[in-house]
């Protein structure tokens, strides 16, 4: 009748054998298994967030590094924290992996680690960029094609770019031990086959694991408030809504750009609390666009979905590409990035 | 002559096998044989039963042997005469007995070296490798000494070929590989050689070691592949090189499987399986290294051919980062850690455990109950963190109702999930991702992909606060309850059923130690409290069911089911809880039409009455702890009323329930009280009317209501043995001559 009843006879000895029971309390896993308990769903958000400042640890990035982040659209990871991950090893990481893909390319052929290859992989710290001291240094990867002339213009073509980083990662850090190296955010820009291909050699190497960052319309909408509210010393976009309209055979897309400056002039007269940006404020701001948009095309936008994003500050899509315009508040767009990839992983 | 030589041989033995600890089965079952046939000889000397002549006959053919590998082994006679003829006919003798019963270590020793040494023609030696078929084994020496003589260049390269087939083929039967091992550069060498190649690579293939990977044979494989090209034997021991020692080379084998190594084993197809079958015992299963498809799972997987798992690899990269200066030594000290390839038994986790080398992706633990042995004990958090991040983000990413378009990998998920729940129930125990895996998915779960998989995993939810799992599982859990099929219905019972059970053997083991042992729940007081609110919400949504499906017989087995183990709490778990049915499952089960269920009832009743005179509230933590042991007594008592008069005293429901008489009348039911015992029951009536028959089969008119005085007891008696257990043990402990003992208010002195 019952399949189940073996254990019922043969209880275990001892409970001690029970991996969670051995560290009750301080062990990172025990946090993350109450905080995931304590989790609702859907609800990611804490109700109220800082508006992007200009961060202080930023200024030590080395200039050209930004600008070499700036203005590229990056497809969006979550990334589970790296095991026994060290800084110190980049060079053989470096090895490792142009072996890694140069064997995945031609299939069959075994090739030795540490041959030279046509492709060249340079892993490189972006240091300070980071949200606090604690927060574990972002790195930088890329993949480079090897000039065949050995005369000028050895680096070569970019062929692939990642980076991995952590802005105010706290949450996470508290929950895991120090064989971990948590980097949630990733950030690729190149083909998808190169990006599946660093990725599993990532998975292999450090048990870790990529997902797919997606942002919902929930955090558009946040996005959106919180990148008006920046300050700008000159605007250089647009701020640009897209929605989607399901219907078939082709989904229906409205845009709607607005000149900044007014839609800065909007944020600040549903804005209240200095600093700070609210669930209230967010849903306010965005009511007050439908409801304009409503009065003159007859059109409720809240009953479709808002699919993109766009101001001076970053402009992101809902399938997870980013692209970020603003030096000054790269820090804050990350942070938020941040956030959202933490939730996915826990 | 052969006797003592064997002693020799096994003595020989002994001292090899002290030092190793592998392969001792094999010994083993080579020693029986000996045993075997040692009392074979004896009895030849003892009388003569009827059996032993066809002993003899097997005697007289291994003397036939004897004198063949006798003649083998003096080498050919040059003088004689009619040379070809006795060669064939002992030829013919070793070729017989090696197919029938296959060769003694011995004479495999003798033979091979006769076939390897060039006395004989090729034809004579291609004859006699191809009868190398052991009886139960072959000896390491006699391998070692065979390929001594392929160095001298006294055979033919087809005779070389053939042997490294034979070798290839027979590798499992070798009783210890150590020695071989020590030859490994010299086999490596005959890679040279093109016609060996693809069977030295097999060879090799089964016989390297981590150590046995250096950079300079990497390289030279690696020529010999720009020599040769992609030769599918080659690109396998380059896998395998990549296996043991990833920092030294990278490959990956292309998608389409394909077969890399021709099929050596083909010449002995029948002999292997007769060996294996005479050895019997579960021969360890050689290395068997997925040469599956390159296991590239792309962020956006492509193709869904391979399991989710990860394959089981205990090499990370990570660990050979700048340890390449250190090798010398490292080899030289051999005291490295055990590498997971080798794991096979669990003795040898419990040898090695301290010196284990974990996989280098945790999620492949999942498929080998060796390491679930070993994760469960072990200290280490990074491993359970390590399983943990992978788990979630595995189920997160594949689970298919919570992404559109993902339906096509249905089955997929399904396997993953049911490999996980193996897992589970391996382990006694619930995995934490699981648990936030449900939590996650559930407000999207459509009730029915996965149905089955999906409410296993709840029953493995580790015990937490009952109020905390409610409104994120049980809420929606409940939403599909009351929406869906009788099926359903049941199937979520009975997976409430599992988690009951799950949490009481949790508490059960936890209770007895400080309480600061379960997460969650401080206190005893509070845990207790948990689970009577789980059990409180299955009466609750037990009882909405049975109204909802119109009091069905199919769906009240599983409530009584789940009633089962609530009853047996006291007892089976030493836990000081007690909770009953709500009246919306008792009465039903008490009225209802199906005889099972009335039995079931009465057992349970019986159990609940056979510890609740020794039930007591617990002395601790008195505040937190809410249940009322007398309000339970008082609906016990009143729940035993209730059944003794409707079974035996036909005084139903004296107490509590009053009906209106005018309801009654309408029914045309005014005279219910007498319809209600054993004998008018609605579920009985039919055995009283089959009593009935069996006492008097002519009978036209049958009054039931006849069955009283004596004939009531016979009754009874023929209830019982209709194999009403329930109700058999619920009437003797219940009714004692008719009179209706209650359970005396137990009131503890301290209320």
């Amino acid at each position: 009748m019952d399949s189940y009843d073996a254990p019922q006879s043969t209880p275990r000895q001892s409970a001690s054998s029970r991996p969670e029971n051995c560290f009750i309390g301080a062990t990172p896993l025990q946090k993350r298994l109450e905080s995931v308990r304590k989790q609702t769903p859907f609800v990611p958000t804490p109700p109220r967030r800082k508006i992007p400042q200009c961060s202080q640890l930023q200024e030590d990035v080395d200039p050209q590094k930004v600008a070499f982040l700036l203005h590229k659209q990056w497809t969006l990871y979550s990334l589970t924290p790296l095991y026994k991950f060290s800084y110190t090893h980049l060079k053989e990481y470096s090895r490792l992996l142009s072996a890694f893909i140069v064997a995945e390319k031609q299939k069959g052929l075994a090739v030795e680690v540490g041959e030279d290859f046509n492709i060249k992989v340079i892993f490189s710290t972006l240091l300070g960029m980071k949200g606090t001291q604690k927060d574990s240094e972002a790195f930088l990867v890329q993949i480079l094609s090897k000039s065949q002339l050995p005369s000028e213009n050895r680096e070569g073509k970019v062929l692939w770019t990642g980076w991995f980083c952590c802005i105010f990662g706290d949450s996470l850090l508290e929950t895991v031990s120090e064989d971990f190296t948590c980097l949630p955010l990733f950030l690729a820009n190149g083909a998808e086959s190169n990006t599946a291909i660093i990725g599993t050699w990532f998975e292999k190497t450090f048990d870790c694991n990529f997902s797919p960052l997606a942002i919902n319309a929930f955090n558009l909408s946040w996005m959106a408030a919180m990148w008006t509210a920046c300050k700008m010393d000159r605007y250089m976009a647009a701020t640009e809504f897209l929605w989607s309209v399901p219907c078939s055979p082709q989904s229906l897309d409205i845009s709607y750009a607005i000149h900044p400056e007014d839609a800065k002039a909007l944020w600040d007269s549903v804005h209240k609390t200095p600093g700070e940006v609210t669930q209230e404020e967010v849903d306010l701001f965005m009511d007050c666009l439908y409801s304009h948009f409503h009065r003159h095309f007859k059109i409720h936008l809240s009953a479709t979905r808002l699919v993109r994003v766009s101001t001076s500050v970053a402009s992101a899509h809902t399938d997870g590409r980013i692209k970020i315009l603003c030096h000054k508040y790269l820090i804050g767009v990350l942070a938020y990035l941040t956030e959202l990839a933490i939730f996915q992983i826990e | 002559m052969l006797p003592q030589k064997r002693v020799k041989n096994s003595q020989a033995q002994n001292n090899t096998s002290q030092g190793s600890n592998s392969r001792q089965t094999k010994l083993s079952a080579w020693r029986e044989k000996q045993d075997q046939s040692d009392s074979k000889s004896i009895s030849k000397h003892g009388q003569k039963s009827p059996v032993e002549d066809y002993e003899h006959a097997d005697d007289q053919a291994e003397d036939t042997l004897q004198i063949a590998v006798g003649y083998f082994e003096k080498g050919p006679i040059k003088t004689s005469q009619n040379k070809g003829k006795t060669l064939e006919k002992h030829l013919k003798t070793v070729e017989d007995v090696a197919w029938k019963n296959g060769l003694a270590p011995e004479e495999i020793d003798i033979l091979l070296n006769v076939a390897l040494s060039g006395k004989f023609g090729n034809a004579i030696n291609t004859r006699l490798l191809k009868c190398m078929i052991p009886a139960t084994l072959i000896l390491e020496d006699s391998v070692v000494k065979a390929v001594s003589w392929l160095c001298v260049g006294k055979c033919s390269g087809s005779i070389k070929v053939l042997f490294y087939r034979w070798l290839v083929a027979m590798f499992d039967f070798i009783d210890h590989k150590e020695q071989i091992n020590l030859l490994y550069g010299f086999f490596f060498a005959s890679l040279q050689d093109d016609a060996l190649c693809p069977y030295v690579c097999h060879f090799l293939y089964l016989l390297t070691k981590k150590e046995n990977v250096k950079p300079f044979r990497v390289r030279k494989l690696l020529d010999l592949q720009a020599k040769m090209g992609m030769q599918p034997h080659l690109q396998a021991l380059l896998s395998l090189y990549k296996f043991f020692v990833p920092a030294l080379i990278s490959v990956s084998l292309p998608v389409r499987k394909k077969i890399y190594f021709k099929n050596s084993e083909n010449l002995w197809k029948m002999a292997l399986i007769a060996v294996r079958q005479r050895n019997q015992g579960p021969s360890p299963e050689p290395l068997k290294l997925m040469l599956g498809p390159a296991n590239v799972r792309s962020l956006k997987r492509k193709c869904s051919s391979h399991s989710l798992i990860p394959v089981l690899n205990s090499n990370s990269y990570t660990e050979q980062c700048g340890k390449k200066e250190i090798s010398l030594s490292d080899c030289l000290s051999n005291t490295g850690s055990f590498p997971l390839e080798q794991l096979q038994s669990f003795p040898q986790l419990l040898q090695n455990i301290h010196r284990l080398e974990v996989p280098s992706q945790m999620g492949s633990v999942l498929n080998n109950s060796l390491l679930l042995h070993y994760i469960n004990c072990v200290r280490d958090e990074s491993i359970l963190l390590r399983l943990y991040y992978w788990l979630s983000q595995t189920l997160q990413e594949e689970c298919v109702w919570s992404k559109v378009n993902n339906y096509d990998r249905g089955k997929e998920f399904a396997n993953f999930l049911d490999t996980i729940i193996r897992a589970e129930s391996f382990l006694q125990e619930g995995f934490y991702s699981c648990e936030a895996f449900l939590y996650k998915s559930i407000p999207l779960w459509d009730g029915f992909s996965c149905r089955s998989q999906f409410l296993q995993l709840v029953s493995w939810i580790p015990f937490s606060s009952f109020s905390e799992v409610k409104p994120l599982l049980l809420d929606h859990l409940a939403q599909l309850f009351f929406t869906s099929t009788i099926y359903f219905k049941c199937s979520v019972l009975h997976s409430l059923k599992e988690l009951l059970q799950n949490w009481l053997l949790w508490l059960s083991m936890d209770i007895h130690k400080p309480m600061m042992n379960s997460p969650l729940e401080t206190t005893l007081g509070g845990s207790m409290n948990s689970l009577s609110k789980l059990i409180d919400y299955v009466g609750w949504l037990s009882t909405i069911a049975m109204r909802l499906e119109g009091n069905s017989i199919f769906l009240l087995h599983f409530i009584l089911d789940f009633y089962e183990k609530v009853c047996d709490i006291y007892i089976n778990y030493d836990l000081p809880l007690v909770v009953l049915f709500p009246p919306g499952v008792f009465y039903p089960a008490l009225l209802s039409l199906d005889t099972t269920v009335l039995n079931q009832l009465c057992y349970i009743m019986h159990r609940y009455k056979a510890f609740l005179p020794f039930y007591e509230i617990p002395q601790y933590n008195k505040n937190s702890y809410s249940f009322s042991a007398s309000k339970t007594y008082e609906e016990f008592n009143h729940y035993l009323i209730a059944m003794v008069g409707c079974l035996w005293t036909s005084k139903p429901f004296e107490k509590g329930i009053c009906i209106d008489p005018q309801i009654l009348e309408k029914a045309g039911v005014a005279e219910y009280k007498s319809s209600l015992n054993l004998v008018h029951h609605p579920s009985l009536l039919s055995y009283a009317v089959s009593f009935l028959l069996q006492e008097s089969p002519e009978e036209r008119t049958l009054n039931v209501s006849s069955i009283r005085g004596k004939k009531w007891n016979w009754y009874l008696d023929y209830l019982f043995s209709e194999g009403l257990q329930g109700l058999q043990l619920f009437i003797r402990s219940n009714i004692h001559r008719s009179s209706i003992p209650l359970i005396r208010e137990h009131i503890p002195q301290q209320y």
